[in-house]
Formats: structure tokens, sequence, C-alpha cells
């Protein structure tokens, strides 16, 4: 598959590193001021040299010299949304996506906002194009989430519930263990460059909370007859607490009693919830540092558990590449 | 219309709860043989409290057995804590509890059957600013739940945020009920609670 790769950032990077290495050709790849499109705009089976473009990204912060709507423009298969996560009218990746489909070619995405925020709007783009959309890389980075629940099929699975997001689970990890303040931790975490310099986006459970939207709709659009009838959830449908506040004390009290705190994503077809729980200590979802967990309970399966890393360059190129493959 | 005697219980031994292992401590009886009950009952600490707690029991057909008074401790409402063995058929035990409940005594528990569940989460916030025996009041006086342990901690003093583990015994089917009712106070005091995954063995 040729592939156009919009966004350069850790998780773009490595799409268009690891691309060649899975079969497909980088035809394009722009951030938000700068872009590189093949010669003879893809048509020609030399693709973009990836080496090239991640050595100009570090040097001069640019991947070529061409401008970000040529790359738009490429003759792609599929687009690779790799933008940072906007709300609301989650732009401009929304458009980058439907500018895709409008041209009949498929669409992946690592970029939560479209699929939390208007999963109807793209659900409607798709029915009037030949392309598809796939979104694996946004939920839970390298773990196959959305398509783990896609094979059991979305009317047999009756909730979707995990630790989605690696830097609240690292505070909340090193805070049980060694007796820490929040605040403590977080400044060793932002050291570590396990949080960012902001983290609310983390620690206030929005980063849980999108991905848990997002299964919602999976779980809501998946188990409707006709796509119309299906509730459509976004961000503000979510019930979410954030992890700031826990103190240590609480911490303590819980390990007492053999249990910890984790910062809990929830998703149904009704609800959607996040929220620090008391959660068993050597439990299954008590999955330490910034391991995430992926749990789906099923009609007729049981439980299914999938941990592994939820965030990362590499891991979640892997979940990109791996639905690119999909659409094969 | 069928033969009509379909919504007639007949003797009790067709309940299918009587026979199952473990509904009571003697649960291999039939429920129409009386087995021995345990109440744990809340008394405020004046005279004539405990003779008015007793005569629900003895006037609807229970056999005491003994009756053991824990002056030495307090409820977390300040009250007194006694418990009562008796005797009774697992309908008439059904009645006691109701008349106890109706004469306005507080059963805190009544046989293992009816707080059948517990369920442990955290409080965290002005715990002790917020008055945290009234807090710990208001959750008893809700009907599905009990407090049946508290563990503070206040590492910073008693006017920083402080945290509280507590474990709830909860009737059969209502330990939703009581969290829901744990988070409603909690609400109303500006405090945080950290709900346990409830249904599911994580």
């Amino acid at each position: 598959m040729r592939l156009a790769v919009i966004g350069a950032g850790a998780v773009g990077r490595s799409v268009v590193e690891l691309a060649g290495e899975y079969g497909h050709e980088v035809v394009a790849v722009a951030d938000s001021s700068s872009a590189v499109v093949a010669d003879g705009g893809g048509t020609a089976s030399t693709g973009v040299d990836p080496d090239a473009v991640v050595a100009r990204k570090a040097e001069r912060g640019i991947v070529g010299d061409d401008d970000p709507d040529d790359a738009l423009a490429a003759d792609y298969d599929v687009l690779v949304e790799a933008t940072p996560t906007t709300l609301d009218d989650a732009e401009p990746g929304f458009s980058h996506v439907t500018r895709a489909l409008e041209r009949d070619r498929h669409a992946v995405l690592a970029n939560k906002g479209p699929v939390a925020e208007r999963f109807g709007d793209l659900r409607a783009a798709v029915a009037d194009s030949d392309g598809e959309i796939r979104f694996e890389a946004t939920v839970g980075g390298a773990i196959p989430a959305v398509s783990t629940v896609e094979d059991i099929e979305p009317g047999h699975v009756t909730a979707v519930r995990g630790v989605l997001n690696g830097t609240a689970n690292f505070i909340l990890t090193r805070m049980a263990a060694e007796g820490l303040d929040y605040d403590h931790v977080l400044a060793e975490a932002q050291d570590l460059g396990v949080a960012e310099a902001d983290p609310s986006f983390d620690v206030d459970g929005t980063d849980a909370a999108l991905k848990c939207v997002i299964l919602a709709n999976v779980l809501s659009f998946g188990a409707a007859d006709d796509p119309a009838d299906a509730r459509e959830f976004t961000l503000a449908d979510a019930d979410v607490e954030g992890i700031r506040d826990v103190p240590g004390s609480a911490l303590r009290l819980a390990a007492e009693d053999g249990r910890t705190v984790r910062l809990i994503g929830e998703a149904t077809g009704d609800t959607v919830r996040v929220a620090p729980r008391l959660v068993p200590e050597n439990g299954t979802l008590a999955v330490s540092g910034t391991q995430n967990i992926v749990q789906i309970e099923t009609s007729h399966a049981g439980r299914l558990n999938i941990s592994g890393r939820g965030a990362g360059g590499p891991e979640t190129a892997s979940a990109v590449l791996g639905d690119v493959g999909r659409l094969e | 219309m069928s033969d009509g005697r379909d919504g007639v219980p007949e003797t009790a031994s067709d309940e299918p709860e009587s026979s199952a292992p473990g509904a009571s401590p003697d649960g291999g009886h039939a429920a129409a043989t009386p087995s021995t009950h345990t109440v744990r009952l809340e008394l405020v600490d004046e005279p004539g409290q405990l003779l008015a707690a007793l005569h629900p029991i003895a006037d609807n057909g229970g056999n005491l057995l003994s009756i053991y008074h824990e002056r030495g401790n307090k409820t977390p409402r300040g009250r007194i804590p006694v418990e009562v063995d008796f005797e009774a058929t697992a309908e008439r035990f059904e009645g006691i509890v109701d008349a106890l409940r109706s004469e306005g005594v507080n059963v805190m528990q009544a046989g293992t059957e009816r707080y059948a569940e517990e369920v442990t989460i955290l409080l965290f916030g002005h715990l002790i600013d917020t008055d945290l025996s009234d807090t710990l009041s208001r959750i008893e006086a809700c009907e599905s739940a009990s407090v049946a342990d508290v563990s503070l901690a206040a590492p910073q003093g008693t006017e920083e945020v402080s945290s509280a583990r507590l474990r709830l015994e909860a009737r059969a089917g209502e330990t939703d009920a009581a969290i829901a009712a744990v988070r409603d106070l909690a609400a109303d005091k500006e405090l945080r609670v950290v709900e346990p995954l409830t249904g599911v063995d994580a």
C-alpha cells in the first residue's frame, strides 16, 4: 500500500520508518508546516526516503520542502492521520480523514479526536465513500483492543474496561510502592519523560476517557442493526474523574487491605466512565508502571485480558501498520 | 386460569433458598424447623431500651437464647451494640426483624443472609473537618448498608486532607445502592470516593 503520513510526531515518524518492513511504501509525509511528496506524486514506485525525512525533521524541524496540502493531494492508498489529538471539531484531523474518504481512499487514525468527538460524522463520510477507516492505534497503543472487539462482534461484548493511560498508572504505581505523594511522583515522571510538562490530559483522565468513548462508539455502532439507531458518544458523555487529588494516605490504606488504586476506564454501549477505583493489589487490572490493560467482557466467551504497551512511537505505529494490513 | 393453587405457599420447605447451602447456619434444615439466628442491634443508652427491643422478638415467636450487651463498645453513632441470639423459623425470623424495625430499633445485622455482601471503599478529602462521625452515621442510616469497619489515615493532621477505608456490609443485591448512597453523601460534603470495581473479580 502507498501511504501518506500526516503528522510527524513520534508516531508519524515511526510509521515512516517501519512502513517498509511491513511491505508498504510512504509516498508523502506532512507535518503542520511542511511536506515531502515522492517524485511523480507517488505514481512512480519510488517512495520518500524514510531516513531523510526523519533526519530533516530532527535537524531542521521540517519534513521536506513541499506544502502540507501537496501531501493530502498525493496519490496514496491509505492516509495515516497521526496529528495531535484535538477535541470538539477535531480539526484539522477530521478534515484530513474526510478528504481521503471523498477521494475514495482509506484512512487509518492514530489521532483520537475525530473518532471520539465526531464518530457519527465519520461514519456518514465512510458510507458515501469506497474508502474505509480504521483506528486501532487510538486505543491502548500496541494492544489490539478495537480489532478484538470486532472479532468477538460488538453485539456480544457487554463491556470493555481497563487501564488506558500509562502516565496515570505510572504515578499511582509509584505512589503506592514508595509511599510518596502525587506531586513528588509527578515531578519524577516528568524527569523520566513519562509525564508531559502539562500532565492534565493524562492525570485528569481525559486521555483515558477519549479511549473509552471510542470503545463505546465501537460497541454502540457495532451492535446496532442500523447505524441511524446507534447512540453516538463524545467526551461530553463521559463521567470522568482524574487522579490529581488522590492522597498517598489513600493508597496506604488500600495496601493495608491487599488492594490498590488504578485509573480504570469502562465503556459499555450505554455508559462511559473513568475514575480511580479500588482493585485487588495482585489482580489482573493492577498492571504496573506504564503498562496498559484492556479487559473485554463477552456474552459467550467469558473475559479476555490483553496487556501491553499503551503508548510509544514504534508500539503505536505497529497498530497503525496492522490496520493498513487489514485494508489490503 | 390455572387451578388457583399455584400462588398459595404451602409449607416453607418448597422455598428454594431454605435448602440452599450456606443460606443459614443450619442450612440443611427445612425452614419450618426453628434455627438459631443472631441479630445485632443498636440501642440508645437509656433505661428500658433493651427490654423494648426484646419484646418484638418474644411477641413474634422467637425463643430467646442469649443476649450480649456490649456496654464497653459504642457504634459509630455513639450507641450501644447488642447481640441477641434466638431460635425461630425462617418465616418468623423475617417477621421479627420487620417488627424490630417498625418499633424503631436499628437492626445493624440480622443473620448472614441479610448483609450478605461486603464492599470496601476509600474516602478522601477533608474528612475530619466535615465531621467523620456524621458521615458514618449517615451511611449507617442508609437502608442498604452498615459500616463494619473504618480505618482513618490523617498523616498531615486533622485540618488537612485525610483518607478513610470503609468496609461496608450491604444487603444481598444492594451493594450498588449502598455505593450510590456513599457517592451522594460524598458529593454533598465535597469528599471523593474511590469505589471498588464491583462484580469484577479482577
